[in-house]
């Protein structure tokens, strides 16, 4: 299938859990830990999917966000945001800026699995 | 229930005070006229010369002013801060 | 007959029992428990000063000579007083709400605060008090020469001059030892106002109990006093109109006008409402003052020997009738009256004198004026006692100069003409708002010149300051200018000569000179302030906001009215901003209350030229505030209500939005505290859910599921030790914790430490330096806390220290009854703008993985220590990041409940 997803999240054991999950189901999975950076890893290699958590060191998640819809070239590309944040006001804030979908941690599995395949369909 | 009478009563004790200010304001006139008469008496050298009249005649005036004033004094004491109709002032002014 | 040693006996002990009144006085009052040392009652007392000497012994020589017209001294005041509605209650507020300090002082101030003024008042007052109080040493002197001699002339005494000085040094030890003991900003003495009521007492019942003895002892009843009345010399006594409406006059504006009248009356009242008490009794006690004095002139004249001296008389009746105890009462008496006049004359001089010359003087001279740091309240004070001693000084040179001469009999009618020059200016200044201090200085100046060419300097006799050539015919031969005959007014007796021309060229001059000169602002506000001391509550305002910094503002009034008064007044006024600390905002309002505050200390016309120096641009706004008020007079009148209510509201609404803004703080650090208790809350559960479900999957190999498992398992120890630190943090933010106190050595609990940090990072090598001697202290504590803290410092060294050979110093010592322990190590330390948020909650530096911590390791670390009752804190420029860990050698609290368990 060759789908890609890249994935910034700074927890070592969330992103092992979630490259598992993932490799399983025939992603290619690449993953980066930090925020400041994080642009500049999307543009060398831009992927199918963007899994990206909120809380990064560096950088905030939403931040990396906006940059990225500002972009023409990257305004498309599905993003999923991951938050510890429940609140529809968190939500709304991820839909505001440019989520695809927003996902609370802790996620269940198949949710995030299903989540991800959904929206490299579209 | 005494509310509704307040105001009327008020006013009037209010009026009461007013004058009663006006006494004050005038009682060291009348002291000052009273303590002059005495130079009315010239002159001095009368047929019977009563320095001892005379001192009982000051010593009079002195104290009517005493207690003038003490009477004065004792329903304008309190500030006008308290004057709102005191419990106390009721008796005397009323 | 009493010897003379007896009587100096009795004089010392009753000295010394007017020091433990004085004493008690101000003890109490330290305490707070005024009471009845400011009731009604001791204000009348103390208002007795006004019977000096020379009513005491004088009245009597005075009834001898001139039948009645002595009670002219006394009918005048009682009018006064029993006037008080109209204007001593007048006077009373404007004191107050003024922070009056002298009468010099109050004129100054409702002239603009014009030192000019202030000074011109100064010198009236002592320049007529000066003979007047050697009047009281002459008496004392007397007196004593009655005893000394045993002769009714009194005269005899071998070296009066001693007893004059020791009498003057007495008194200005006792003067300056209760009078300038404190700088209050109110300007009260207890103690003195105390001593003086006692004194009061003292005369009254002295003169009392010899009228007594008199009338009934010596005489038969007050028939026998009447029928001597009339057969002795006075029964035909010239009634004079002039004299009787003048001496009425000059007595009533004496009692306003002279300083230590003021004194006690308006600066040590404490209570307005005591003047409705005063009003009826002190005309008592004036009355009972002169109810026996022509008794006792007439019977003295009927029974001592012919030329016997009148003045004496309350003495030498009881002497000649041999009633030593009773004469010794009556020189009690006398001493108080003297003694007590002198006192509060000398205070009252003395604070002008120093507030209105000393200080002013010192300030214009000194460079940098009031915003040079120094100790202005010690200057103060200082120059308070060298007043009082240089005016004692100058009482008793007076006294040897004149050489205890008859002409000093008259002087007390003298200073009251003198002093009555102030009377123009001030009730000018208090119901006549057109007053100016133009004007005031120029008829204070007239009538103070006239007064002391036509009444004072040749009532030194034909050969003092004034030649009798001059006296006859004028100076230059010019005979409109006679002292006692000015513009050819003849044959008029000389004091009411004097009186008539020093008053009416004052009064006509200060109004004339008012009439065409124009007030400055401040002098316009003033004006107001005082003429509408009842409805203009708060004054008039001259200071904008702007230019005043708080903290100038509090150095310079702590050199004045002390540190803690004026860090105390400083606070509460913040406290009334509804602010916190010790700085409030310098509202117009706010300096207007610091400047009265100050005046309290050093008088209004000093006290404005300081604030001035701070609040600039006052002028400007004095003007502003002017036109407005000169234009809309009415208007402002009629809003002072309503400001005083919105005044009311700005601040309620002032608190109400400073604790809005508090609430809303609390909240937003409540959102960030709970939203990063939740973010570390799902970052392991995020993990263990993912990973358990992944390990439901019966196709996953077994090392993976292994290696997830203990994945799992490490976060559920991340999660437990994060619940555990959140736990343990809430307990010690409570101040709830179980602290368990005992003794240990801190070179055990830092061993400890150190070995259980060890594993921290334990592949890397690190190397602690301690030096071991110096960290055997004892320490009574909760040594597993203290551990724990360490343990933390440690462990975060080993972590984040970013040197190539990484290193940490540890040393130990004792300060005073604290430990002090510094952690110090090589890496790069902690940026600037992070030291002050590292002890925060959550406030991790790096990233999470390197830290492997929620972060609230520094905040537990505070916690504990303020539990310990010490400290803990980030110590800058130490090179590395460095740490300083402040314990007390012993934790007091905590031991007592231990010990009771």
């Amino acid at each position: 299938m060759g789908r890609r997803v890249l994935l910034i999240e700074d927890e070592p054991h969330i992103a092992e859990a979630i490259r598992f999950l993932l490799t399983r189901d025939g992603w290619t999975v690449a993953s980066h830990g930090d925020g400041s950076d994080a642009m500049d890893v999307i543009r060398r290699e831009v992927p199918d999917v963007l899994v990206l958590d909120v809380k990064l060191p560096g950088r905030s998640g939403y931040d990396i966000l906006g940059e990225l819809r500002a972009d023409p070239t990257l305004a498309a590309l599905p993003v999923l945001v991951l938050s510890a944040r429940s609140r529809q006001e968190d939500r709304d804030m991820a839909a505001e800026i440019g989520a695809s979908h927003f996902m609370t941690k802790p996620f269940g599995n198949a949710e995030i699995v299903a989540a991800l395949r959904q929206m490299a369909q579209t | 229930m005494t509310r509704p009478r307040q105001p009327r009563f008020l006013a009037r004790q209010n009026y009461r005070r007013r004058r009663l200010i006006d006494a004050a304001r005038l009682l060291p006139v009348v002291g000052l006229v009273l303590i002059l008469v005495p130079i009315l008496w010239q002159p001095a050298h009368t047929p019977e010369p009563d320095t001892a009249r005379g001192g009982i005649y000051l010593f009079a005036v002195w104290v009517v002013l005493i207690v003038a004033a003490l009477l004065l004094a004792r329903v304008l004491g309190p500030d006008e801060a308290e004057r709102p109709g005191t419990a106390e002032d009721d008796g005397e002014a009323g | 007959m009493v010897p003379f040693n007896i009587l100096v006996a009795v004089c010392l002990a009753y000295v010394c029992l007017l020091f433990l009144v004085a004493f008690a006085a101000e003890r109490r009052a330290e305490r707070g428990r005024g009471g009845w040392l400011r009731s009604p009652i001791v204000y009348t007392l103390s208002l007795s000063i006004y019977c000096t000497a020379w009513t005491f012994y004088g009245a009597v020589g005075y009834a001898a000579r001139s039948g009645l017209e002595f009670l002219t001294i006394y009918l005048g005041p009682t009018l006064v007083l029993i006037g008080w509605w109209v204007l001593l209650r007048k006077l009373v507020r404007i004191g107050r709400s003024q922070r009056v300090t002298s009468i010099a002082d109050l004129i100054s101030s409702r002239y603009g605060k014009s030192n000019l003024i202030g000074v011109i008042v100064t010198v009236i007052a002592v320049v007529a008090a000066t003979p007047y109080i050697a009047l009281q040493l002459q008496s004392v002197t007397l007196s004593f020469g009655v005893f000394a001699s045993g002769t009714p002339e009194g005269w005899a005494l071998p070296d009066q001059g001693a007893t004059a000085l020791w009498v003057a040094g007495g008194l200005t030890l006792f003067t300056i030892l209760f009078g300038t003991r404190n700088l209050d900003a109110d300007e009260r003495h207890h103690g003195v106002v105390m001593a003086i009521a006692l004194e009061a007492v003292v005369k009254l019942v002295a003169l009392v109990a010899v009228g007594i003895f008199v009338v009934w002892g010596v005489a038969d009843g007050w028939a026998d006093v009447a029928a001597r009345t009339r057969a002795s010399p006075i029964a035909d006594w010239p009634l004079q109109p002039g004299r009787w409406i003048g001496l009425t006059f000059v007595s009533a504006a004496a009692i306003l006008t002279l300083p230590r009248m003021f004194q006690v009356m308006v600066v040590e009242n404490s209570d307005e409402r005591h003047l409705a008490t005063a009003s009826w009794a002190f005309p008592l006690y004036l009355m009972l003052m002169s109810l026996f004095v022509v008794p006792i002139a007439v019977v003295g004249l009927s029974t001592l020997p012919e030329g016997a001296n009148p003045d004496l008389f309350v003495l030498t009746l009881p002497l000649a009738e041999g009633q030593g105890k009773l004469a010794m009462l009556a020189f009690l008496g006398g001493f108080s009256s003297a003694t007590s006049m002198v006192i509060v004359a000398a205070i009252a001089l003395a604070t002008m004198v120093s507030n209105h010359v000393v200080t002013p003087l010192w300030l214009s001279l000194r460079e940098g004026g009031a915003r040079a740091p120094g100790d202005v309240r010690g200057l103060v004070l200082m120059s308070r006692r060298v007043s009082i001693a240089a005016i004692l000084a100058l009482g008793y040179i007076y006294y040897s100069l004149s050489g205890g001469s008859a002409a000093l009999a008259s002087i007390g009618l003298i200073a009251f003409v003198g002093v009555a020059q102030i009377l123009p200016a001030m009730l000018g200044g208090i119901f006549w708002r057109g007053a100016t201090g133009v004007g005031a200085a120029v008829g204070l100046t007239t009538g103070f010149l006239v007064w002391l060419y036509s009444l004072y300097l040749p009532s030194f006799g034909p050969d003092g300051l004034l030649s009798a050539e001059l006296v006859a015919t004028g100076p230059w031969g010019i005979g409109w200018l006679r002292p006692r005959a000015l513009f050819g007014v003849d044959g008029l007796d000389p004091l009411l000569h004097a009186l008539f021309w020093s008053l009416s060229l004052n009064a006509g001059s200060f109004i004339a000179v008012s009439l065409v000169t124009f007030p400055g602002p401040v002098e316009r506000m003033q004006g107001l302030a005082f003429v509408n001391a009842f409805d203009h509550d708060p004054g008039a305002r001259g200071w904008s906001r702007g230019g005043a910094e708080a903290e100038d503002l509090l150095i310079m009034a702590q050199g004045i009215l002390g540190a803690e008064e004026a860090q105390g007044f400083f606070q509460s006024e913040a406290e009334a901003q509804g602010k916190a600390g010790f700085l409030p905002d310098t509202t117009p309002d706010f300096i207007e209350k610091l400047e009265r505050r100050l005046a309290g200390a050093v008088g209004a016309a000093t006290a404005h030229a300081m604030i001035a120096q701070f609040a600039v641009g006052a002028a400007v706004s004095a003007q502003d505030l002017m036109a407005v008020a000169s234009e809309a007079q009415q208007i402002l009148e009629y809003s002072t209500q309503l400001e005083a209510k919105s005044e009311e509201l700005a601040r309620t609404a002032r608190q109400l939005q400073e604790a809005n803004e508090k609430l809303k703080d609390l909240s937003v650090q409540k959102d960030a505290f709970l939203s990063q208790i939740s973010h570390e809350l799902r970052t392991p559960m995020t993990s263990i859910r993912a990973f358990s479900e992944i390990l439901g999957d019966p196709d996953l190999p077994a090392e993976m599921q292994k290696k997830y498992a203990s994945v799992i398992h490490d976060e559920t120890i991340r999660l437990t030790r994060l619940l555990d630190d959140l736990l343990d943090l809430s307990v010690l933010e409570n101040r709830k914790v179980q602290l368990n106190v005992k003794v240990a050595n801190l070179h055990d609990l830092i061993g400890r430490a150190v070995q259980a940090a060890s594993s921290t990072r334990a592949q890397r090598s690190f190397a602690i330096h301690r030096d071991m001697p110096s960290e055997h202290i004892p320490v009574i504590t909760d040594a597993d806390r203290l551990v724990q803290v360490f343990i933390n410092l440690v462990s975060n060294a080993r972590k984040y220290c970013d040197a190539d050979r990484p290193e940490l110093t540890i040393s130990a010592r004792r300060r005073g009854g604290r430990i002090i322990v510094d952690f110090v190590d090589n890496g790069s330390g902690i940026p600037k703008e992070a030291q002050r948020l590292i002890f925060e909650k959550f406030a991790r530096l790096t990233d999470t993985a390197q830290a492997g911590g929620a972060g609230l390791g520094l905040a537990i670390c505070r916690e504990i220590m303020a539990n310990l009752g010490g400290t803990i804190a980030y110590l800058p420029g130490q090179g590395g990041a460095a740490f300083r860990v402040s314990v007390p050698v012993r934790l007091e609290a905590q031991l007592e409940p231990e010990a009771a368990e």
